[in-house]
């Protein structure tokens, strides 16, 4: 039985929006139901607006539920206000207070709890240890890099032992081979300490990179709930498939279905895959859904292998990969990655050539259309 | 564009505007330490008879104290509620916001005579007497623009978050308040007393419908600028209370700029 | 819900100072307009007598008029005068112009009294000025130039005001991007055209803010003509003391005041069309 550090129960959050006689309701999360496992590395994924950073808030309670309950390690937190719940956030912007040193900042939280101070100093210099800061203390905020200040917005939090720890995208103000290493940081960090990290961001990369499990959400919905690989390679409906990584969409109609798979009839040709959606009807429309680096370029169909007709529009080399783009018999076009370098027998193409497309089954999925 | 051409139009006129602006002061200076009752040329000798008179002069000394009371108390009372008002216009978006930012402000333009004549009328009503306290109840409304536009321009400077961070760590929000929100202020807070306390101190029109027999400050200069033998005394109180006054001020305008965040610089 | 309580008890007390001293007052002044007297009976009786003398009244009219005029030829002229201090100071005063704004605001907040009778004693006709053209041989007799005199109070408050007009032009000024004055090099404007195209209706919110901040308050002015003015420099806040103060006609006063503060609003609410608040303030 899992012990969730977090758990959400059918909870909805309204914002009214605009004024007097006009008043528009916006369903920042609707009738959501999570549960975020002890000690992991949980990620909200998903674009501006989601809901994301308006679910973190719930948590830490600077918002409270239109309905439905929070739980926190087991107890309901909806009428605690925020700094009674056993929660440290690490803001987007690190809200470090400039008119105290980093050491004062960082035991912030300790001398409301009216920690001695000879433990206050011993757990401060633990905690920026653990952030590698560690003969930073006497420095003052404005004193610091963005990712030095990022770090102790950190340290601030961590030194509380909170139960769980909310970062709201906090690695977006850094550049970008900051925030790599950042992210690799922060990961070791958590597995470090142990605590509950629930991380926000839309970067689905940075998610991938970090997280032990990703909830992607939109419009105030969790669309998909599972660890990185999964969500990669079997993702439940368009949304995800496209928000996650790149993919390719093929728009068919159902043809049959069995056991192993669907077939899908896209014009002349008819392709089969396994399914995402298992109410999928006779006749209907579906999407099928590949990942490009899955896809592979060849002049003629190979015997009991299904494949796409096209004919090569684009040719980008990448260094590392050529990008195809293929323009097949429907209209659609898809991108397919071909490894440089790879084998002698990849075969080489230009724009203009009559192309076989063809894939593994079990790399492609059929999603819902 | 910065040609420093010292001879430039710009340059001279600059100039021809601070001669102007200084030259009654450094007059004043100058003729507080004459030895003469008339203020005419030539100077006739140094002395400091002047100064002494102020401190012997019962009168004046009294109302020395009444405005530096009214002086005190009021910038006191303005820069809290003003702070209190700061807060809130700056870190909420509510309703009634715009409302009271006007209301508030409205003072600044409001002339003097209205409000002395409607504060006369108020307490003539409910039997308030007129003093010196009566006039430092209606400058803390002619001071709290001041302090309010003080505050929320140093406020405004901040990551309008801190109060959640210091509550996400534990504080109470009049704890983060307390222990956030203010101290950063605190370079404000004292620009902003300083300043109520001059506008306060300096402050003739309202005093003289409100004060009755109390008189401040301005108020007895004013009586006194008809008695022409006096008129030294009151040239060496002028120099007394402008040389504070510039100093308060100087001091005031270091803090407000070094007390400003490294984001905006002047 | 919680949010709402904190800023109601933080917009709370100072709204209860404002009302009870600030607007109370206002209305019950509204109230006195209407009465017949300050005390005993009269003071409880309604009567729109007030009123009728106060449009019959030909002075009056006369009198408020020639106060409007003359705050408005105080707020041009200084407006005028500002304008080119502050723009020397934004544009060619380079690092030292925060310092050199300081030095000249700085003055303006010592006693408008004190300064006003420094320059009495200098223009006076026992003052400094004939002095020293006495000394001078340059006249035979003193004379009380400029003093006592409707002129003596216009020139008076624009000494009074031009520093604090040229604060908003100067902020309006600095907030200009020099990127837009290069443009319009690039795009061929030679320097006084770049000005009037450019920056002079960029700073225009500034100036309006100067020019209504030295306007309005005016309106109201007593001291400076009970000092400097004489006979004819009389203004209509020397007629609304006077009710006050000598008549005690509180009554009469009070509509007199009211007049005034319908102008004022009226001009307040023009100034809110033109600049925003957050023009004068960063706020």
């Amino acid at each position: 039985m899992t012990d969730y550090a977090v758990e959400l129960r059918n909870v909805t959050k309204v914002f009214a929006s605009g004024r007097g006689a006009k008043t528009d309701e916006v369903y920042a999360v609707k009738e959501m139901n999570l549960g975020i496992p002890t000690g992991q590395f949980f990620t909200l994924l998903g674009p501006s607006g989601c809901g994301k950073t308006t679910t973190l808030r719930l948590i830490a309670g600077f918002e409270t539920p239109s309905s439905g309950e929070i739980y926190i390690q087991g107890k309901p937190v909806s009428r605690i206000p925020p700094n009674e719940r056993p929660v440290n956030t690490v803001f987007q912007n690190y809200a470090l207070f400039p008119h105290m040193n980093v050491a004062r900042n960082v035991a912030f939280g300790l001398a409301i709890k009216r920690v001695p101070r000879d433990e206050q100093e011993h757990l401060v210099k633990e905690a920026l240890e653990l952030v590698q800061l560690a003969d930073m203390g006497r420095r003052m905020p404005s004193q610091l890099s963005g990712g030095q200040q990022q770090r102790v917005a950190l340290a601030r939090a961590l030194v509380n032992q909170p139960a769980v720890l909310l970062l709201d995208e906090p690695l977006g103000a850094l550049d970008l081979k900051l925030r790599k290493a950042m992210q690799i940081e922060l990961k070791h960090i958590q597995e470090q300490v142990g605590i509950t990290f629930v991380y926000v961001t839309h970067d689905q990369e940075e998610a991938l990179t970090m997280s032990d499990y990703i909830a992607v959400m939109n419009f105030g919905l969790v669309l998909q709930l599972g660890d990185p690989a999964t969500l990669y390679k079997k993702p439940a409906n368009k949304f995800v498939a496209d928000f996650i990584g790149e993919s390719n969409f093929i728009q068919g109609k159902v043809e049959s279905i069995t056991k192993g798979g669907i077939r899908l009839r896209v014009l002349d040709e008819v392709i089969t895959a396994p399914v995402a959606d298992s109410n999928m009807t006779m006749g209907q429309n579906a999407i099928f859904t590949i990942r490009p680096e899955k896809m592979m370029l060849k002049t003629r169909q190979p015997a009991s292998t299904e494949a796409l007709s096209g004919s090569v529009q684009d040719v980008v080399y990448i260094g590392t990969d050529t990008r195809y783009v293929v323009s097949l018999l429907s209209g659609e076009s898809v991108v397919v990655r071909v490894q440089n370098g790879c084998s002698p027998d990849i075969e080489q193409f230009s724009r203009g050539d009559q192309v076989k497309v063809i894939w593994l089954p079990e790399d492609a999925r059929i999603l819902a259309g | 564009m910065s040609n420093h051409r010292f001879a430039s139009p710009g340059s001279i006129y600059l100039l021809l505007v601070y001669l102007l602006l200084y030259t009654p002061i450094v007059l004043l200076f100058i003729f507080s330490f004459n030895n003469s009752t008339s203020l005419v040329f030539p100077l006739k000798g140094f002395t400091l008879q002047w100064y002494v008179m102020i401190f012997k002069n019962p009168e004046l000394l009294k109302a020395v104290g009444n405005s530096l009371m009214i002086g005190f108390g009021s910038s006191l009372v303005a820069t809290i509620l003003g702070t209190m008002g700061a807060i809130a216009i700056v870190r909420f978006k509510l309703a009634g916001r715009s409302i009271f930012l006007a209301v508030s402000v409205l003072p600044l333009v409001i002339p003097y005579v209205i409000f002395g004549v409607s504060l006369l009328i108020l307490f003539n009503e409910i039997g308030i007497k007129l003093s010196a306290f009566a006039a430092g109840l209606a400058h803390v409304i002619i001071s709290i623009p001041y302090a309010l536009l003080i505050i929320s321009s140093r406020l405004v400077g901040f990551p309008d978050n801190l109060e959640e961070a210091a509550m996400d760590l534990g504080a109470s929000y009049w704890g983060a308040l307390l222990r956030v929100t203010i101290p950063i202020c605190s370079p404000a807070l004292l620009a902003a007393f300083l300043l109520c306390f001059t506008i306060s101190f300096d402050e003739y029109a309202i005093a003289s419908f409100l004060v009755g027999t109390d008189a401040t400050l301005p108020v007895y200069l004013f009586s006194q600028l008809r008695f022409p033998t006096r008129l030294p005394m009151v040239v060496a109180l002028a120099a007394i209370l402008m040389s504070v006054t510039m100093t308060v001020m100087l001091f005031t305008e270091w803090l407000r700029r070094t007390g400003q965040s490294p984001a905006r610089k002047g | 819900m919680e949010n709402r309580r904190r800023f109601v008890s933080l917009i709370g007390p100072p709204s209860l100072y404002l009302f009870l001293l600030f607007l109370l007052p206002l209305g019950l002044m509204l109230v006195y307009s209407f009465r017949a007297g300050i005390s005993g009976e009269a003071h409880d009786t309604f009567t729109l007598d007030n009123y009728r003398s106060f449009l019959t009244n030909s002075h009056f009219h006369r009198l408020l008029w020639r106060s409007a005029l003359i705050s408005l030829t105080i707020a041009i002229i200084s407006s005028l005068l500002a304008y080119p201090l502050a723009y020397y100071l934004v544009f060619q005063a380079g690092r030292n112009r925060i310092t050199l704004m300081t030095l000249l605001i700085i003055p303006t907040w010592t006693s408008y009294l004190l300064r006003i009778f420094a320059w009495k004693l200098i223009l006076g006709s026992s003052g400094l000025l004939n002095s020293l053209l006495l000394l001078l041989g340059v006249i035979e007799k003193a004379s009380p130039i400029l003093i006592y005199s409707r002129s003596a109070v216009i020139v008076t408050l624009i000494y009074v005001w031009v520093p604090f007009v040229a604060l908003p032009i100067f902020a309006a000024l600095g907030r200009i991007d020099r990127n837009l004055l290069e443009a319009a090099a690039d795009l061929g404007c030679k320097p006084w055209e770049a000005f009037l195209r450019v920056t002079l209706p960029l700073s225009l919110p500034g100036v309006a803010a100067g020019f209504f901040f030295a306007f309005i308050p005016t309106l109201g002015e007593f001291v400076t003509p009970l000092l400097v003015g004489g006979a004819s420099g009389q203004m209509y806040g020397n007629l609304i003391q006077d009710q006050f103060m000598r008549a005690l006609n509180w009554p009469m006063g009070s509509v007199m005041s009211l007049a005034m503060l319908v102008a004022v609003l009226t001009l307040v609410f023009i100034l809110t069309r033109i600049s925003s608040l957050s023009d004068l303030v960063e706020v």
